[in-house]
């Protein structure tokens, strides 16, 4: 944790009331990335330095613009992790060597979607996981290649339609569990997070800043020229993806997997996926009843083995 | 100043040591890993004040390297080969981010076929980066290009990334005695790092390395770095000469042996030169009027400095220990561009490719050269590009080939059968 008098957010009326990113970027208006990224940076504070990857959120900063208060540094597609690896060292051996004061220090933080972390990034993210390195890492997972016209990544969900997915039953593969493959790193922690539910997003901020070491998150991030539907459906989705129970909301702290919203009752998936363009041929021309249902199985066979 | 045995890793390592490096990410890498473990030693010993780092890649390697200079600490890494391709695209990227560290390759052929031995397509690979090339021929060369490196790279009209050149082997695992510079001495020379804009610090907002959108920004940013790194040209000579006013040795861009008469002349890059140097000797006493051209500073290009130097020159002969696919010798081609048009330009250029993937040049190829280039130019005529090969080597390959054909036939005998 970098400075600051304890915040805590216990409703939306604690949250942040001014903000801190800029206005005026070229994302796509509804773009649930973005929302993630505003509700974080009010929390985190100006004394913060982006490390980004290769994808939309490149475009946060061109030259000689920037809605940024404090810190940004473009890497590569793959290797944002180890750019961070870079700023907080050479930060902490200024401070050490007393070439920095110490109240100058900044929170390190890699931005990258999920085709980066997913992917060509995960190489780099382990090794900075196994290094310890103190620092956070958002992945906005608007689950494909978004920048280059939402080709699907490993973070596509089954059946979505994307640019390299247009059959009839798109994509066939299904979602990696990043989830589960950063918490078996042993972080310090691992977080789901979506822009739409920014209560749960400020708590788990809160709580990360108080901690050293790396600290992950993975935030779904709907986004309406990927996904084909209306931008102002976006916080909609974000809401039916949690009440649905397609992204579960949860975090690794110590070896232990604790959801932090459980849905009393699930919606039927259904209600998420026929918002979306991508998921149109599993309703027209005729419904795909056996599709829709492996699809609510597999949800539900999740969320029959999650206890707390 | 204490004199020590030093491999050309030993010396690279001491380079570091001694300009008061603040951080090291590395990576392993055989010829180079030996660098890097010397550091760590140290650095364990507490008798250098530095965080090394092992990353997960050279990719990696290279991006934090680039990230810490971008934040204000003096950076050394060290790579080779299939090392430094693999973190080919950091290498552009952060030379465009203007930061100042130095870097070493350690020279090994690229794959296919893979090979540990010693040869330039790897950093020929780097060229047009954006990162300044020192190539070395000695261990003492290496220890001193490295301080130097450091000046060139930090100076306030340059900014940019170095890479000072070994030969794997060759100089790398070759035990040469090294005066090392006295630490104060060093340390004063190098000076502190001042990273002028570059750092991130939590009162002054920075953006680093940011998009541009269009040709104009990105050509003027592009071409911004094209004139830093020529002007690295000029800047080299005044550091050259406190060079050698602090250490009493003086290295010149170019490295002239028996050039004032010559009328024969070798050029190439890096430690093949010392084996140059003999035959330059032996030619020499024979009665020929023979120099040798070794090429210290790569990038920046110093084509004028070439162009005085080779001016009315009878023949030239340019080893390249790299070859362009589909094209030849890089060093060729940049020497024909270097002289084109030029008065009184030698009448002939010719280019030998040799000492690929590790392979000696023996004296008598020099030799052969220098009477090749000597006939083509009293017959008036250019001579084809040749690679050096003897009959003795295509006759091992040849048999080499006719043991994997017999392996062949006698597995698909045994399948079919
Ligand atoms: C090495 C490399 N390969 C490919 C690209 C092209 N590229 C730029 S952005 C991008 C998509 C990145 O996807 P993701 O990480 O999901 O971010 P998003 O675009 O969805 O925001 C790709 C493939 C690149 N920049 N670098
Ligand atoms: S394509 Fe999607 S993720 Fe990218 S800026 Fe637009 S809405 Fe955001
Ligand atoms: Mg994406």
């Amino acid at each position: 944790m970098i400075e600051g008098t304890p915040v805590h957010f216990h409703r939306m009326k604690d949250m942040p009331s001014s903000h801190l990113l800029g206005t005026g970027t070229p994302m796509c208006a509804g773009c649930g990335g973005l929302e993630t990224l505003h509700n974080m940076y009010d929390i985190l504070g100006e004394k913060t330095v982006f490390v980004n990857a290769a994808g939309c959120m490149t475009l946060l900063s061109v030259y000689p613009f920037t809605p940024f208060r404090g810190g940004w540094l473009y890497t590569s597609m793959a290797s944002a992790p180890a750019g961070a690896q870079g700023v907080r060292d050479a930060m902490d051996i200024m401070i050490k060597k007393k070439k920095l004061p110490e109240d100058e220090n900044m929170e390190v933080v890699v931005v990258t979607g999920d085709g980066s972390a997913y992917g060509m990034g995960m190489s780099a993210t382990s090794g900075a996981m196994d290094r310890n390195l103190n620092f956070i890492y958002l992945c906005y997972d608007n689950e494909g290649y978004g920048n280059t016209g939402q080709q699907y990544s490993a973070a596509t969900p089954h059946a979505a339609i994307t640019s390299t997915s247009k059959g009839s039953h798109g994509y066939p593969g299904f979602k990696k569990d990043l989830f589960s493959i950063w918490a078996a790193h042993h972080p310090a922690y691992v977080a789901t997070i979506i822009g739409a539910e920014p209560l749960d997003l400020a708590k788990k901020i809160e709580k990360l800043q108080g901690m050293t070491g790396p600290r992950m998150l993975i935030s779904l991030a709907p986004c309406p020229t990927g996904w084909d539907y209306d931008p102002q459906l976006s916080v909609e989705i974000g809401h039916l993806a949690v009440q649905t129970g397609v992204w579960p909301l949860k975090e690794y702290i110590n070896g232990k997997v604790t959801h932090t919203k459980i849905p009393k009752q699930r919606k039927p998936v259904e209600e998420y996926l026929k918002l979306q363009g991508r998921f149109k041929h599993l309703f027209y021309p005729q419904r795909d009843e056996q599709g829709i249902a492996e699809i609510q199985a597999r949800i539900d066979a999740y969320w029959d083995n999650v206890t707390e | 100043m204490t004199r020590k045995l030093l491999t050309g890793n030993g010396a690279a390592a001491w380079g570091a040591r001694l300009a008061l490096t603040d951080y090291i990410p590395a990576f392993p890498i055989t010829p180079q890993t030996e660098i890097i473990e010397d550091l760590s030693i140290w650095i364990d010993k507490g008798e250098m004040d530095a965080r090394m780092v092992t990353l997960e890649s050279e990719h990696s390697m290279i991006t934090a390297a680039g990230s810490a200079a971008s934040s204000g600490v003096r950076v050394f890494t060290a790579t080779s080969s299939q090392g430094l391709l693999h973190g080919m695209e950091m290498v552009y990227t952060v030379a465009g981010w203007r930061t100042p560290f130095v870097m070493i390759n350690v020279s090994r052929g690229m794959s296919s076929p893979i090979t540990l031995e010693s040869d330039h397509n790897d950093i020929m690979a780097a060229r047009d980066s954006g990162f300044l090339q020192i190539h070395c021929a000695t261990c003492q060369e290496i220890t001193d290009s490295v301080l130097m490196a450091y000046r060139l790279a930090e100076h306030k009209e340059i900014r940019v990334p170095a890479i000072v050149n070994l030969d794997g082997f060759y100089l790398s695992f070759t035990r040469e005695p090294v005066d090392l510079p006295d630490a104060e001495k060093a340390a004063a020379f190098v000076g502190e790092f001042d990273p002028e804009n570059l750092q991130f610090k939590g009162s002054a907002p920075l953006s680093q390395a940011m998009a541009v959108l269009g040709g104009g920004p990105y050509s003027y940013f592009r071409y911004e770095a094209h004139l830093a790194v020529q002007h690295a040209l000029s800047v080299y000579d005044e550091i050259a000469d406190e060079f050698a006013d602090t250490f009493g040795r003086r290295y010149d861009i170019i490295d002239n042996y028996q050039m004032d008469d010559a009328e024969y002349v070798f050029v190439m890059l890096g430690s093949f030169a010392t084996k140059a140097h003999n035959a330059v000797d032996s030619l020499r006493k024979a009665g020929w009027k023979v120099g040798l051209a070794r090429l210290r500073i790569f990038r920046p290009f110093p084509k004028e400095k070439i162009r005085q130097l080779l001016k009315g020159r009878r023949a030239v002969a340019v080893i390249d220990q790299n070859i362009s696919m589909g094209m030849g010798g890089v060093l060729h081609s940049e020497f024909a561009t270097a002289l084109y048009g030029m008065k009184d330009a030698p009448a002939v250029l010719a280019s030998f490719i040799g000492g690929l993937g590790g392979r000696d040049i023996s004296q008598q190829e020099f030799f052969e050269m220098i009477n090749e280039i000597k006939q083509a130019s009293d017959k008036g005529e250019s001579l084809e590009p040749r690679l050096l090969y003897t009959e003795n080597e295509l006759t091992e390959i040849r048999k080499l080939q006719a043991i994997a054909h017999a392996e062949h036939e006698e597995i698909h005998q045994q399948r079919d059968g």
